[in-house]
Parts: structure tokens; sequence; C-alpha cells
């Protein structure tokens, strides 16, 4: 029991004690008015703490011989000896309502509807039929509807003890409100009584609460001012035109315009508002208001279109699956047909396969984006990882996340879990140091994970950034020498060192967790990432934190790629990383004395001969084509013999048996429907630097 | 900036409500057993805001309005009077003396809350 219930006892049973010896008095003397009060205030008194302590079935009982005693009081009813006895079996009976609580028999429930029966009959036939009106008001959330407010309280406002500026604040808790002040009603200064309120207010809510609510707000000064309220725009009704009252319609329906000055005045061809402010026939604030009014049922409703308009349907994802691959076999058709008609002297023909491809490509980019889902899906589920790894390794951290409306593949997304899962892990277990360890280091206690992802061309960038430790280069690079992935003498430049942690059987964690330091961990996140058509680059400063850049696909399905030949076997670039193609003679090849090294604009490039690398027969021809591609931050040369063009690749999977070829990716179907294959050019480059690397050695 | 409220009521349990709840939304909060009482420390203190029953024996709440607003430094203060529903007309009365507002009887906490920051919010 509470303190409460232990104070309501003592002052009901103080209050019971009152009662009855009022009553007995009474008995005695049934006119005297004193006597009567006492009565009734005991037992309004009652009423009133019994509710207030949640004993509601004393105070609904109260109620009832209150209202008896009220009419006593007025004279309209006789304190006779019924009423008297009455009263007094109701005086037990609370007591023993009241006692019921603490641990007393209960009292019976028919006992106290015969009471209360005795009493109400008592009453004048009207008040027996009052009855409280159930709140109908179905409020229906969500829907939010706009009103229109004019408030104008009477000049002795403050003198109430109100304060205008707490109700409006009230009235913007309701919802979105624009408060415009009047002050066209303020004397001029040496007539001003400060103690009065001239100013009145326009004001424009939107909120899901009905009438009723807004006019609650107003409802200790609604007998002392000008209130009106005012619908203007209902959140439930659909299919509403878009733009709204005019201006002048606004001003007449607020009662600020009389209806035939508006018909003159749009008979003179003027800025509306301009000139009904010029002529003073309606004062700038005010039509500021009605503007306001106007422009933001107009945001509204636009704003309740778009919303109408994101209507979704659920599709299963696999007949997507087949859609994109049905969009495939039709962008390869029709690339055929492109290159049949081009090849035949006939405009109608051309012009057809013209439109056919137009309306291919539009059908491509439509069905990629139904795949596209925002990245934000998986960002939420991350906030609860951090937050319960961190508790477990006594580490304070939150994570912060942007861009989580930036649009992915749901095949990517899907995949970019685990990966993801991991980086985290990593970070927490790695990266943010334990919160006295920070504070020593004067960074605030609690560290910060920053998730975030972004557009960058045909790619999603995202990056994984911790306000940590950093990366220990030292540490790495001795690790990596004790398992043997680099020499001891080997001269590593930082990002060479930072990129040995995603070397298979690579961990530096000190003592092993079950968060992270399994050493498996960091080149599974590179493969996965990998098998994404993506890339993964690790920065960081020691003490400031590391940073995770992730580069992913838009997509899986469909790349852009540039068709090349050698030897008459057609092959595709992926475009995303193609800078630039220049030509390259056999005069530059015997210059270069075996080196295959590029002048560019005075930066030198590596380059890889395609054709030495997959051993390709024939002769080159006297000029080749380097298509330079930027590897993730390095310029690489491709040598072909060909650049055909541009090619809208569809991306098929090699069988099981080619799965691990290194430096292809996938393969496509040509319009002619010969097989390319898609190279993997960060592999092709790697295996090549591997392979001159041990040479050197 | 604390605010500090007068509460006047007879019953023990209604200050006992009003003390609670108002201290637990930070208002400082000081008590007074009937009209008398409340006049006594009015003018000693200085306070925000008064809420106060009107049926009290002595001095009742609508007389006790009456007395607080005549003093001109508590000419704006805002006053909250707890009524019951059987007392419509006893709204009027009170707001013909000067009260700002009134919450009905009983009343839940969240509902006196709501009535207070109308008049003066913290």
């Amino acid at each position: 029991m509470s303190s409460l219930a232990e104070t309501f006892k003592d002052e009901a049973m103080e209050l019971l004690q009152e009662l009855e010896e009022s009553l007995l008095a009474l008995e005695e003397t049934p006119e005297d008015q004193g006597l009567i009060d006492r009565v009734f205030r005991a037992l309004h008194t009652l009423k009133g703490s019994g509710g207030l302590a949640g004993f509601e079935d004393v105070s609904s009982f109260c109620h009832e011989a209150e209202t008896v005693f009220e009419l006593v009081r007025s004279g309209d009813l006789k304190a006779d000896r019924e009423l008297v006895s009455l009263t007094l079996a109701a005086q037990d009976h609370l007591k023993g309502m009241v006692l019921t609580e603490f641990g007393a028999d209960p009292v019976d429930d028919e006992r106290t509807a015969e009471l209360v029966a005795a009493f109400q009959i008592l009453l004048p036939f009207a008040e027996q039929q009052v009855e409280k009106i159930s709140e109908q008001a179905l409020r229906q959330e969500s829907i939010q509807s706009t009103y229109r407010i004019r408030f104008r309280p009477q000049p002795n406002l403050f003198r109430l003890g109100v304060q205008p500026q707490f109700l409006l604040s009230e009235l913007a808790h309701l919802g979105e409100a624009i408060i415009v002040a009047q002050l066209d009603a303020v004397p001029p200064l040496d007539e001003l009584d400060p103690e009065e309120c001239w100013v009145y207010w326009d004001i424009l809510l939107t909120t899901a609460e009905d009438k009723d609510a807004i006019r609650d707000v107003f409802i200790f000064v609604e007998d002392d001012c000008g209130l009106d309220i005012q619908q203007i725009d209902e959140g439930g009704v659909l299919d509403q035109p878009e733009d709204y009252k005019r201006l002048g319609e606004i001003l007449v329906e607020r009662g600020d315009l009389p209806q035939d000055e508006l018909d003159h005045f749009l008979n003179q061809k003027k800025l509306f508002g301009e000139a009904l402010v010029e002529q003073g026939h309606v004062n700038r604030s005010k039509v500021q208001s009605a503007l306001t009014e106007q422009e933001r049922v107009q945001a509204l409703r636009r704003q309740r279109q778009v919303c109408d308009a994101v209507d979704s349907i659920r599709v299963k994802s696999d007949r997507l699956d087949k859609l994109v691959n049905l969009v495939g076999e039709m962008v390869t058709v029709q690339a055929r047909l492109s290159q049949f008609a081009s090849n035949r002297v006939d405009a109608d023909l051309l012009s057809v396969a013209e439109e056919v491809e137009r309306l291919t490509w539009d059908l491509r980019d439509q069905v990629l984006t139904i795949r596209m889902l925002p990245i934000s899906g998986i960002f939420t589920k991350f906030k609860r990882l951090v937050r319960d790894l961190g508790a477990e390794l006594g580490k304070d951290v939150m994570l912060v996340t942007e861009g989580g409306e930036t649009e992915l593949d749901k095949t990517v997304i899907d995949s970019l879990n685990d990966p993801l899962v991991h980086l985290i892990r990593n970070c927490i277990g790695h990266g943010i140091e334990l919160p006295q360890v920070r504070q020593a280091l004067g960074k605030p206690a609690k560290g910060r994970i920053t998730l975030s992802a972004k557009h960058a061309g045909a790619n999603v960038a995202l990056t994984i950034t911790d306000d940590g430790a950093g990366l220990d280069k030292a540490q790495i690079k001795a690790k990596a020498v004790e398992k043997g992935l680099v020499g001891a003498q080997a001269e590593l430049s930082d990002r060479e060192i930072y990129n040995l942690i995603f070397e298979p059987g690579f961990s530096t964690a000190q003592e092993v967790s079950n968060v992270s330091g399994r050493g498996v961990g960091m080149d599974v996140v590179r493969q996965a990432v990998d098998s994404l058509r993506g890339s993964i680059e690790v920065s960081s400063e020691a003490g400031q934190g590391t940073v995770f850049a992730v580069k992913l696909p838009l997509t899986l399905a469909i790349i852009d790629g540039l068709l090349i030949d050698i030897a008459s076997e057609q092959y595709i670039l992926p475009l995303s990383a193609v800078e630039e193609c220049v030509e390259l003679t056999q005069e530059e090849t015997i210059q270069a004395h075996g080196r295959n090294l590029l002048n560019i604009r005075d930066e030198i490039v590596p380059y890889v001969r395609l054709r030495n690398e997959f051993n390709l027969p024939g002769e080159r021809p006297e000029i080749e084509q380097v298509v330079i591609a930027n590897l993730e931050g390095f310029r690489v040369g491709f040598v072909v013999d060909n650049v055909v063009g541009e090619h809208q690749t569809v991306i098929k999977n090699l069988g099981r048996m080619y799965q691990d070829a290194d430096g292809v990716s996938g393969a496509t179907i040509l319009g002619d429907g010969r097989v390319a294959l898609i190279l993997d050019l960060p592999s092709l480059a790697t295996r090549v630097e591997t392979k001159e690397n041990s040479a050197c050695r | 900036m604390g605010k500090r409220v007068m509460t006047v009521d007879d019953s023990a349990t209604v200050r006992q409500v009003l003390h609670m709840t108002l201290e637990g939304a930070g208002y400082e909060v000081v008590q007074a057993v009937d009209g008398e009482d409340a006049l006594g420390k009015l003018s000693k203190e200085s306070f925000d805001m008064l809420v106060t029953d009107l049926n009290m024996p002595k001095l009742d709440g609508i007389g006790l309005i009456k007395v607080v607003r005549q003093n001109p430094g508590n000419r704006f203060m805002p006053i909250i009077m707890l009524t019951t529903e059987s007392q419509p007309e006893k709204k009027q009365e009170g707001k013909a003396a000067g009260a700002s507002g009134w919450i009905v009887k009983p009343f839940k906490p969240e509902q006196l809350l709501a009535v207070v920051r109308m008049v003066c919010p913290l």
C-alpha cells in the first residue's frame, strides 16, 4: 500500500467521523444551514480525495450522496429523518469501502447499488437522466488536418494571470504550427497600456488532433477571447486538387476583406496582395498570414500526393530475378538486332532497331531500380550489434549512420551483411579503446563508429570509420613477417602494410576473444567484397582511428562494359574502371627497353599486355590500344588490339568448373551470339605484379 | 530557474497528490490548509502560481482569489482553482474573482500538469 492510500485512509476516517457527528446533529435541527454545509463538505472532500487516491468506488458513491445534499443546501430538498438515516447508512457503508483496501471484508456490491438507487430516487427526474456521454470521437490517428485559428484575446487577458505565449506554445505541441502575430490593433505608444493585450494571432495548425483538442487549449480564456477555428484541409480526403484557394478567397473567408471590395480589385490587373496593401484595404501582415495559409496547404497536398504515389506492393524476389534475367536476354537480343541492322542498308530496319534499343535500355533501367533497396535496412541492425558488443567488451560505443537512403541492388545488400558485421566487430574489438584509456588520451569516453554510404558513379561507396587507436603498422608488419607473408627486408608503403590485414591467416589480436581475433576475418571480408565485384581499402592514423572504404557496384546483373578484341577474340572490361584509351606504337615499345611502362602526360603508367598474358597466337598490330584503368587509385594500362566500343553487358556466371579462373569474373553473350569473357582487372593486375616480384627475387 | 507554487486545500490527500505531482515535474511546492493559512504564507513569500481548492473552511477559494488579486504584486499571477463537475457556476464565480483556469476533481496527475503547463510552464 502506498503512503498516499494511508494518508487517504486517515483523512477518510476523520471525514466520516465528522459526517456522522454532523448528521446526528442535523437530525435534531434539520434546518441548520451550517450543519448542512458541514455534511456537504465532508462528502465533497471525501469524493475528491477518494478519486485522487485511486478509490474510484468511494468517489463515485460519495458523488451520489453529494448530489442529493447539494439540493438540500440550495433548499430544494428537506433534510428529513429518512434522508439522515439513509446518509448514516451510507456513511457506515463508506467506512467499509475504504477499509476493504486495508484487508477488511469486501463490501456487498448489491448493498452499494441499493444505496445509490435510494439516493438517486430523491433527485428530480432530469438529473436522474444525466448520463455521461462516452467519448465517441473516434480519433483517427495519423490523419492530419489543417486548421486556421484566429485567437483574439480581450485586452484584460494578462489580469487573469494568463500568458498568451504559453497557450501558443501549447498549441504548437499539438502539431506543426505556423503563427503570425497581428499587430494592427495595438494602439499608439502614448495610449498603450502595457498591462493590456492588443496583439492577436493567426495560427495555422496541422495536427492529428480534432477541433475539441484545439479548443481545450483555450478553455480558460474561451469566454474572454475571440476564437475562430476552421478546418481548411482534411487529411483523409484523397484526390484533392493540389491548388488551394486564391488569396482573395482566403481573405474574404477570414472576414478580413468584404466580397464587394474583392470583386472591385479583381478588375484591376495588379498583383493582388500588393494592390490591396498599397491601397490600404488590408494590412500587410494579414495578407502575409493568408499567403502563409495558401502555401502551407499547397505544400501539404503536394506532399500527400507524393505519399500516395509511394503506395507499394510486395513481389516475391524470385519473380524479380526472372524479370531481370528476361531483360538480360532482351538486351542480348537487342544487341544482335542492332548489329544485324547496321550491317544491312535498310533505313526502315535501322529505325526499328534503334527504337528497340531505346526501349530496351529504358526497360533495363526500370527493372534494375525495382531491385534497389535502401541500405538503411541493414544499418539499423548494426545499431543493436554495436550496443551489445560494446557492452560485452566493456566499451562505450555509439554507431552513427549516414546516407541510409542510398540504394543498392537487393543481392548486393543481402551479401553485404556478413562482411559489414565483421568490419564492425573489428572496429569495436581492435579499434575502440576502453573508456578509461580513451579518457586518459583526451578523447571522449564514448567511442564512435560511423557507417556511411553514398553514390559514386556506378558504384556505392561505403565507409566504416572508427575513432579508435588506429592500426599499428610495426605490429602488422612484424606479424606478417612472422607468418611468412612478406620478407623481413621488404620495403612496404603504408598502404601495402595496411592491406596485409586482408591476407588469409592474419590476426594481430593479442588475446583471442569471441568478438574478433580468431585469425579468420579480414580475408573473409575481402573475399566477400570481391565476389560482389567490389573493392576494399583501409587507411589509418595512429591514435585517430581507422577507415575502411568499400566500393560496390550498384548492381550485379548488368554492367556497362567496354568491348575490346585481341587476336580476334572479344573481351569485356568493366567500363566503371576505365579512365581513358591511348595508342601504343611499336616504336614506343622498343624505346621502353622491355619495361612495360608508358608515359602519359608525364605520368609513368605500368601496363599489362593481355595478348601475352592470355597466350594468344598471332602478330601484334602496328598500333596497339591501351585501356587505362584506375584500380583503387593506381593507374594500370591493359594493352589490346582494338577497342570496339561500349557494350551493355549482361553478366552470366561461369560454370562451376571455371569458377576459380583467375582474371575472369564472368562472361556475356554478344550480339552475334559469341561468348565474351569479362575481365577482372584488379586480379589481373595483381597477378602480373606477383609474377614480376617473384621474377625480381 | 525553479518556479514556486502554493497549493491550498483542506484535504490532506489532495495536498499530497498536488505536492507529489508538481514536485515530480520540477516545481517547488508550499502547502497551505485553507485560505487564511495561504494568505499568511503569501504575505511572507512570493510565488509563481497559486493552486487552490474552492470549498474550504475559514476563508474559501473564491475569497482567497479575490484577496490575492488585490495585491498589486499578484495581479498577473496564474491562479488555478480546483472544482468539481457539480459546480459549473463556481467556475464563473472563480473567473470573475480572477482565477486563470481550473481543474476538475478528481484529476489525473497528467491532467494537472497539462493545465499547469498552459499557465505556468517551467
